[in-house]
């Protein structure tokens, strides 16, 4: 792959211009608080929504338990930085390997399960790693984790977002993405070709737990305050509705459901006695209008275009 | 042994209630091949029905059972007809997260209504129990409630799908849905009467969870609604004997986990059981292992 060409230089100019621009909009205080914990909490649930999608969209493993990885990462974070007092650097990376090496071992046994089967043990890992966090004392049982040092701030959260759109996509493009996008096509075809089915499922496993744990130390590192019940089925329900309603199969798709996501649950906080209702409609309608998502498993011109340059297929 | 034997009684009460939510979750996923997520939560509302039923219109126990049963049943097929029935050809993942914003739908509506605090369940049945051994067993009339009325309900389901038209309709749709359908079968008609029959298991677990912890809250149905799963799947997902071999044996494993100490772990265990069966057995212990064909 060549990195520099011309229309790669645009898109690394885009991607910093639009950095700076929200640094200065943030550090001159034209963008408040309130707006930066709601920009960060987007670039988690894009980190979150892109992982789950390598799993579920591109490689068509059915996971309902991927907030377990979020958390494990989170609380890994939380006592590399708090009670190691170890750089945030160290601890976001240990996150992700934590949660990675999670993913392995849960992925080995459980990824020979298919469909609905594999939903429920996921399902079932999540809710196991929930109880063991409450009845550890040493991280907080269900009092939670105090005290972990603020180090996520926009640069932090715009950068791992980037790592992780960069990161997807490149692996998507090898021969080991498509090694998984053959997987979710037809699972005993690839298997006849030569695919090494099990494998590869438990790397796109392993990989987007990697970034469910970074996601876990950005939201740990951001809000002092962790605990188990953050990370209950319900979070994984919320990722989860994220990476459909962008797209099965989209990474174009996962940033666009996070951010319109985000911004409807933002809006309905002003009726806030209503607001699940209207969550569930909302939820609702998509199936019921829109099922395969806003993007489909399309990506937008920009993304595709260096697809394209490196011969790959697309989704299909 | 005493304490075996008194645990043994809250281990079937339990499992009673368990089976039953399990029952309607198997027979949906038997036939359309759904985990209706929103199954907990009509349990959840059963419950409420039932409150109010005996606290405002001061129904005794069974009358307010067999309306709360009526009137699930009933919501079990409006559920269907507005939210699963337009996406029947659609994919797993979308009937999933459909079943799930069906799910949410009912706990915040309830929430909405009736506030999100805890309500006490008015005593309907009177408050004796039977001891036995010298006092050391005590065993509650609420438990041989249950447990009776489980019974007479898992009676009445079989009798249904054993020896009637709709029952044998339901087991041929649930076999192969295209070949009942040539067969001249309203499959429509069938699913919606799976509902309705789930629905109302649910809605009469509800009211006995009531009358049993005397507690109920817009988020009970979360819980017992993914144990039941896990019932389910335990038994082997589809089978009726399945659902309530699953639901017994959970209920018996949760209690005895309780006793001695792991009352924290309860839920944990629950899990853990359905991930190993799941590697073990995934048909689960009553089920047949199919091949997979090309």
């Amino acid at each position: 792959m060549r990195v520099f060409n011309k229309g790669s230089i645009f898109k690394y100019i885009g991607i910093i211009l639009f950095y700076a621009i929200f640094q200065v909009l943030l550090s001159t205080g034209v963008l408040d608080d309130y707006i930066e914990l709601n920009i960060i909490l987007i670039c988690i649930n894009i980190i979150l929504a892109l992982g789950l999608n390598l799993i579920t969209g591109f490689t068509g493993q059915f996971s309902l338990g991927h907030a377990a990885f979020m958390s494990i990462g989170a609380y890994t974070s939380a006592i590399v930085t708090a009670k190691l007092g170890l750089p945030f650097f160290v601890g976001i990376m240990l996150s992700g390997i934590t949660a990675a090496l999670a993913g392995i071992v849960i992925g080995i046994p459980t990824l020979r399960l298919k469909g609905d089967y594999l939903a429920i043990a996921t399902l079932g890992f999540g809710e196991i790693v929930k109880i063991l966090a409450l009845n550890i004392d040493y991280i907080g049982g269900a009092i939670g984790f105090n005290d972990i040092p603020q180090y996520t701030n926009w640069t932090w959260a715009y950068g791992m977002t980037v790592l992780a759109v960069v990161l997807i996509k490149n692996f998507l493009n090898s021969y080991k993405g498509r090694a998984c996008i053959a997987i979710r096509e037809d699972e005993i075809a690839a298997e006849a070709m030569g695919v090494n089915t099990t494998f590869y499922k438990v790397l796109a496993f392993a990989i987007g737990a990697f970034f469910a744990g970074i996601a876990g130390s950005l939201y740990a590192n951001y809000f002092y305050f962790i605990k188990p019940d953050s990370f209950n089925f319900m979070k994984s329900i919320d990722i989860l509705v994220i990476v459909v309603f962008g797209g099965l199969g989209s990474i174009a798709g996962s940033i666009i459901g996070a951010i319109v996501l985000s911004v409807i649950s933002l809006l309905l906080q002003s009726v806030s006695d209503l607001r699940m209702i209207v969550y569930a409609l909302v939820l609702f309608g998509i199936m019921l209008f829109r099922p395969a998502g806003l993007m489909g498993n399309q990506e937008f011109k920009i993304f595709k275009k260096g697809a394209d340059a490196n011969g790959s297929v697309k989704g299909q | 042994m005493e304490q075996a034997i008194q645990q043994l009684i809250n281990g079937i009460s339990l499992g009673s209630i368990y089976a039953l939510i399990a029952l309607g979750y198997t027979m949906v996923y038997g036939i359309i091949n759904l985990i209706n997520f929103a199954h907990g939560d009509i349990y959840m509302v059963g419950a409420y029905i039932g409150f109010a039923l005996t606290t405002f219109f001061n129904l005794g126990f069974f009358p307010s059972l067999l309306i709360s049963m009526a009137l699930t049943s009933l919501i079990g097929v409006v559920i269907e007809k507005v939210a699963y029935k337009p996406l029947r050809k659609s994919t797993r993942i979308t009937a999933l997260i459909t079943a799930i914003s069906v799910s949410l739908f009912l706990q915040y509506t309830m929430m909405y209504f009736t506030g999100p605090q805890t309500r006490t369940f008015p005593m309907v049945l009177e408050n004796r129990s039977l001891s036995f051994l010298n006092g050391s067993v005590v065993m509650d009339i609420k438990n041989i409630y249950i447990l009776m009325i489980t019974l007479m309900l898992m009676a009445a389901l079989q009798f249904i799908v054993r020896k009637t038209r709709m029952g044998k309709a339901m087991r041929a749709t649930s076999f192969d849905m295209e070949a009942a359908q040539l067969m001249g079968i309203n499959v429509d008609k069938v699913i919606s009467f799976t509902f309705a029959i789930g629905s109302a298991l649910a809605g009469a677990a509800g009211v006995l969870v009531g009358i049993y912890y005397n507690t109920i809250n817009p988020l009970m149905g979360s819980l017992p609604g993914l144990k039941a799963f896990v019932a389910a799947v335990l038994g082997g997902i589809g089978l009726i004997p399945g659902a309530v071999l699953g639901g017994f044996s959970l209920g018996m494993i949760e209690t005895i986990v309780s006793a001695n100490g792991g009352s924290i772990f309860k839920d944990a265990v629950a899990f853990l059981i359905l991930i190993v069966v799941l590697l073990l057995r995934p048909n689960g212990l009553l089920g047949k292992t199919t091949k997979e064909k090309v």
